[in-house]
């Protein structure tokens, strides 16, 4: 035996130690740091009867080849999961102007709301009198969502935007039918989400494109030469994605209206007008909102959000149910549930998100009246003041102010220096910020899509400002297209394999080529 | 202004003057006069932070949660399962839970690679070897399943087991009102699916079977009968698993699911009041390029060195829009992450262990329940951690009553499984409870029945 048979050899695929800020190695997989007889678990002493499980699962049941998940210890789990954190952007590590998804600062109380043993603890099925503060919660949030949309009614139930528009969709088919009228089309814009035309298919429709004019906005009369008494409705978001508020909005909203048909809020930006105009008092119909957005509950690495619908009175009572009620008007009435008579069904298992929903209600609170219209002001003053300061540096498709976001073109960059959006976007990762949205809306060549949020400093700004700045000037320099497609240099790992992801699909440990 | 918004006054005007403008209002001048609000919002104005924690902490008084309030023997898709402190640590760590979407996978290998540790997990405990990053919850991964199903056979008939969850069979028919999918009730008989109470003749040939193991009502279907209808009509067959129950159970894999959905709720979420949850989805090879939602794939960087990145990534509507496989965006990625913590915490014994106690649990308290007079068992078949009761009172009346004893006694079940009368009830063991715990309960439904 020599030393070397008695020193173990290092976990597969990379160091599973400590120091990751000092190396590039990559993070061994759970899988890799596994070894068979170690464990994390504790559960409770419970003096039940340990009987065998042959006695309590029939053969035909029980598994056939045992389950074999991973076997570490609790400090090598921690260890594994923050080395993981540690090769993670987040928007309390830096500016994340990732145009469209709203980056703003999450607060920490709302983290504390997320905790408490009273909202955390309680079953979903519990009667009635054992949530009366929940229910209390939702009816408040409802309320409160209701007056910053100039709406009079809300679903909390759908988990995410996406689901909020299928939820929204519905109720518009369910308004039609309920007047004895089958239509088939649902109008967009060019510029409108990915989410909005597959949410439409799937809400048993058929998607009617318009094309957004010289300005940006929707070209009210090629919508006019598609509407007729087909069409269900428009979905719009406004501002719309280009970052612009579609000044025509009451002709739109006039036009639609006047084929019978209804008009549709995507509340992906919200926040550009919180406090400022109201999706109601535009004429809209049916208004979706991404909590995880406007109201910071937060982004969690891709959900979970949360998109309640909110609905004018002619729709509420084809609102998804059960819905949470205070069962009478007296002010100390108890809350219970309630199902509108023309219900569209159940969008959700439960109640919706409802953890999430509470960090939006706390959000709302802290924030008032005055603090939301703050949020909005300082959005699209800080999504103005970026626009004007990289307004030659990049190109502006559409030279008009802005609202919470701007969307730029490396269209010039790459004409004259081969420099690409993408290589942009890269270069800022080693600059220490997260890059924007490219590539969309699809309607912008080389589109940057910046949104940077209120909650970051006039300080910040000017940093990725410079840093843009920077890495256009450089593209210009000798060699400057290289350096620009080779970066970035500086991240936990370099340019990704995309296409070899997609054409040699490894999508679990298990399903790695041997060797 | 707020704390949490950086600009000074100062700030303000010199930003203004950049823009050569004199007030934030000028801000909104393609916000046509006539709609904006002059009197600001109808809310409240803002509250200092501890003044509107105190408010949600009184909310928070006025339920009562599971723990030493209620010891919780419900269930019906929500689970009282052990919730380490250190899950919860980890899975509360800011750079999980305050990035998005891993679109730039150079800064996002966080994330990714614990989807990837997720996914495989997820293949591990369904027995099928695709698993997407995650979905809404157990009746959003259903709703997506049969969508993939009537995708690839072309056919919009969809049998469904009653077993099935009925919130989630209410979720599907929602959401059948925009796709045209026509769903069949399949009926139970003692517990389990009664497939030969479908007519082929009658309903035509499904293109997609779903069945819920265990069922609704914790009983353990023979899911070798779905597959052969599926074998016989050419059909998909969905599977509906509990991923705790799966530590010892067959897996939907073994049974030949075609697609395997669930609810991860139990892999580390508190009950929470129902959200968020974790939509569990699963599927054969084959389906992998119908797979609603994101999935991510191990690949290397321009190093040669491994990463992790979304991958086919043109399934999805970003890029197909209206002809995307779902529409899926946002999903439940924290949770995902969440999951694979809790799952790495369990680890291979841990997640028998829990499977295993939670049904030496739940068979010790239904013996002890059936003993009591008038309580009659609503099922013979087979169970795992949870079991159907007939009560000699109303179910909603006895949960009150168990409620004022400090027990969350379980769910009052629809009247369907009881031939239209409301005296089911169906209660979920896990392997939190204690012989006291579960002794005491026994006393306590004794006197709430009679």
């Amino acid at each position: 035996m020599t030393v070397d048979d008695l020193v173990p050899a290092p976990a597969a695929g990379g160091r599973a130690a400590s120091a990751p800020l000092l190396g590039r190695d990559v993070e061994p997989t759970l899988f890799e740091l596994s070894e068979p007889g170690r464990r994390a678990w504790q559960l409770r002493t419970t003096d039940v009867p340990e009987v065998p499980l042959d006695e309590l699962v029939p053969a035909g049941h029980r598994r056939g080849a045992p389950l074999v998940l991973a076997e570490v210890s609790e400090r090598d789990l921690v260890g594994h999961f923050t080395r993981l954190s540690h090769r993670q952007f987040s928007v309390d590590l830096g500016a994340y102007p990732l145009g469209s998804c709203t980056m703003k600062y999450n607060p920490k109380v709302c983290d504390a709301v997320a905790a408490l043993p009273g909202l955390t603890g309680v079953h979903p099925a519990a009667p009635a009198v054992c949530t009366q503060g929940w229910l209390g919660l939702l009816v408040e949030l409802e309320e409160v969502l209701c007056a910053i949309t100039g709406m009079a009614a809300a679903t909390l139930q759908p988990a995410a935007g996406a689901a909020g528009e299928l939820t929204g969709l519905l109720l518009m088919r369910a308004w039609h039918e309920a007047r004895g009228e089958q239509r088939h089309k649902v109008v967009i814009p060019d510029s409108a989400h990915g989410t909005n035309p597959a949410s439409v298919t799937l809400g048993g429709y058929e998607v009617v494109t318009v094309p957004s004019d010289a300005r940006g906005c929707i070209d009210v009369e090629a919508l006019r030469s598609v509407l007729d008494e087909d069409v269900a409705g428009i979905m719009l978001t406004n501002p719309n994605t280009l970052g612009l508020f579609e000044e025509d909005i009451v002709a739109v909203a006039d036009a639609v209206h006047g084929v019978g048909g209804l008009l549709y809020y995507d509340g992906a930006n919200l926040n550009a007008i919180l406090g400022v105009v109201r999706p109601g008092d535009m004429g809209f119909d049916i208004v979706h909102l991404n909590l995880h957005k406007t109201f910071a509950t937060p982004h969690g690495g891709g959900g979970p959000g949360a998109g309640p619908v909110a609905v004018s009175a002619r729709l509420a009572p084809f609102l998804p149910g059960p819905r949470p009620v205070r069962m009478g008007d007296a002010p100390d009435a108890p809350y219970g549930w309630s199902t509108p008579e023309q219900s569209i069904g159940r969008v959700h298992s439960w109640h919706g998100n409802a953890l999430v929903l509470a960090r939006a209600l706390t959000y709302i609170l802290v924030h008032g009246s005055d603090g939301l219209r703050d949020v909005a002001q300082l959005a699209v003053l800080n999504a103005n003041w970026l626009r004007q300061r990289l307004t030659g540096s990049l190109d502006a498709p559409y030279d008009r102010p802005c609202m919470h976001e701007c969307v730029l073109s490396a269209s010039s960059l790459k004409r004259t220096t081969g420099v690409k959006a993408l290589d942009v976007a890269k270069r800022l990762l080693e600059e220490g910020f997260h890059s924007p949205t490219v590539y969309f809306p699809l309607i912008v060549d080389e589109a940057l899509m910046i949104e940077p949020t209120e909650t970051e400093s006039l300080q910040t700004l000017e940093a990725l400002a410079a840093a843009v700045v920077r890495i256009v000037d450089d593209a210009h320099e000798p060699d400057g297209a290289r350096r620009a497609q080779e970066a970035p240099h500086a991240t936990p790992v370099r340019r990704v394999d995309e296409a070899r992801a997609a054409r040699h699909l490894v999508p679990t440990f298990d399903a790695r080529p041997p060797g | 202004m707020s704390g949490y918004t950086p600009h000074t006054e100062s700030d303000v005007a010199a930003m203004l003057g950049f823009l050569g403008l004199s007030s934030l209002d000028e801000l909104f001048a393609a916000v046509p006069a006539a709609l904006r609000l002059a009197a600001g919002l109808d809310i409240a104005p803002g509250r200092p932070e501890p003044d509107v924690f105190a408010h949600l902490e009184d909310l928070a008084a006025a339920n009562r949660p599971c723990g030493r309030e209620l010891v919780c023997f419900a269930g019906a898709g929500a689970y009282d399962h052990e919730v380490p402190p250190v899950t919860r640590a980890l899975a509360g760590r800011s750079e999980f839970v305050t990035s998005y979407t891993p679109y730039q996978p150079e800064v996002a290998q966080g994330v990714l690679q614990a989807l990837f540790e997720f996914q495989t997990l997820v293949a591990r405990l369904s027995g099928v070897p695709i698993a997407n990053a995650s979905l809404y919850d157990g009746s959003a991964a259903l709703v997506e399943a049969v969508n993939l199903g009537v995708a690839a056979t072309g056919r919009q008939d969809v049998w469904l087991s009653h077993g099935v969850n009925p919130t989630w069979r209410d979720v599907l028919s929602t959401f059948a009102a925009g796709t045209g999918h026509r769903l069949h009730d399949v009926p139970l008989r003692n517990g389990t699916t009664d497939w030969s109470a479908v007519a082929f003749d009658d309903v035509g040939d499904p293109g997609v079977v779903v069945v819920a193991y265990p069922n609704f009502l914790g009983c353990l279907e023979d899911v070798a009968q779905a597959r052969a209808v599926c074998d016989r009509s050419g059909a998909l067959l969905v599977v509906a698993f509990d991923p705790v129950c799966a530590g010892i159970l067959r897996s939907p894999g073994e049974w030949g699911a075609d697609v395997v959905v669930g609810e991860g709720q139990a892999l580390g979420m508190p009950l929470g009041f129902g959200g968020p949850y974790l939509g569990l989805f699963a599927c054969t090879a084959d389906h992998v390029r119908r797979l609603p939602g994101r999935l991510v794939g191990e690949t290397v960087d321009a190093e040669g060195r491994r990463a992790y990145v979304t991958t086919l990534r043109a399934r999805e509507q970003d890029i197909r829009r209206e002809k995307a496989t779902s529409n899926v965006c946002t999903n439940q990625t924290l949770m995902a992450v969440t999951a694979a913590i809790q799952l790495g915490w369990l680890g291979t014994s841990g997640m028998a262990e829990v499977a295993l106690r939670s049904a030496r649990g739940a068979h010790y308290c239904r013996r002890a329940l059936l003993g009591v007079a008038g309580v009659e068992p609503l099922a013979t078949a087979a169970v795992v951690r949870e079991f159907g009761l007939r009560l000699p009172v109303g179910a909603d009346l006895a949960v009150e009553r168990l409620a004022d004893e400090g027990f969350l006694a379980g769910v009052a079940l629809d009247a369907s499984y009881t031939d239209g009368r409301h005296d089911g009830l169906l209660v979920a063991v896990t392997e939190r409870r204690t012989r006291a715990e579960i002794d005491a309960f026994v006393s306590a439904f004794d006197k709430a029945v009679r």
